[in-house]
């Protein structure tokens, strides 16, 4: 675990979180998410959690921002929000 | 003080992940947003569990490498290795928290059938008169 790289990697979670959060579109809201889970992937890679990385990609990043992006063309887009 | 906050960095970012996403779950009156901040919520519980099992000093991943030709000469070191029960646990708890999120988009689909919006102010509108459901929808 090189903290350098960690404290970057965490950096990076926390603005993506506040972006995901503070964005009106909610097609980008669900996008930026997946790159969130994207970069929690690389952290737990390198935190030694191969298993849970492998995880976290396939299903979080991957099968969740299809569900949520099905849910959005099911829904509406714009947040008042 | 200063250096108190600095040795345990990460988990001081890890509370303020947590905090984001429960302001998402609470301030937040969109309900996609507050399905995002309880996923956000959810991950960094899931972070800090998994930051428990990391251990200091060149301890790699749980896998048995180079042990296979002397018989018993190198014993294997705990210590070499990082403890792998937070992370066994937390993938249970990834694959629950994509349930939870499937669930919730399906129960979201719905209120959206009935009500034609997502807001939660303009839902509690709705049912307080129904009359508003046509000036509003």
């Amino acid at each position: 675990m090189i903290w350098q790289l960690d404290l970057f990697l965490l950096v990076f979670v926390v603005i993506c979180a506040l972006a995901a959060i503070n964005v009106k579109d909610l097609l980008s809201a669900v996008i930026i998410l997946g790159a969130y889970s994207f970069f929690m992937c690389l952290l737990w890679a390198e935190m030694g959690a191969v298993d849970v990385a492998f995880t976290e990609a396939t299903v979080s990043a991957g099968v969740g921002t299809v569900l949520f992006v099905a849910a959005v063309f099911k829904t509406v887009r714009r947040s008042k929000d | 003080m200063l250096e108190y906050i600095l040795a345990k960095y990460n988990f001081w970012i890890y509370v303020v992940l947590m905090m984001i996403g429960l302001y998402a779950m609470m301030g937040k009156r969109n309900l996609v947003k507050k399905l995002i901040g309880m996923n956000i919520f959810q991950t960094s519980i899931i972070l800090f569990f998994v930051s428990t099992g990391v251990k200091k000093g060149g301890a790699t991943v749980p896998i048995l490498m180079g042990h296979g030709h002397g018989h018993g000469q190198h014993l294997i070191q705990v210590a070499d290795y990082l403890n792998p029960l937070p992370h066994v646990l937390m993938l249970t708890a990834i694959v629950v928290s994509i349930a939870t999120t499937g669930v919730a988009l399906a129960t979201l689909i719905l209120i959206y059938k009935r009500y034609h919006t997502l807001e939660e102010d303009e839902i509690m509108a709705i049912r307080k008169d129904p009359s508003a459901y046509k000036t509003l929808g």
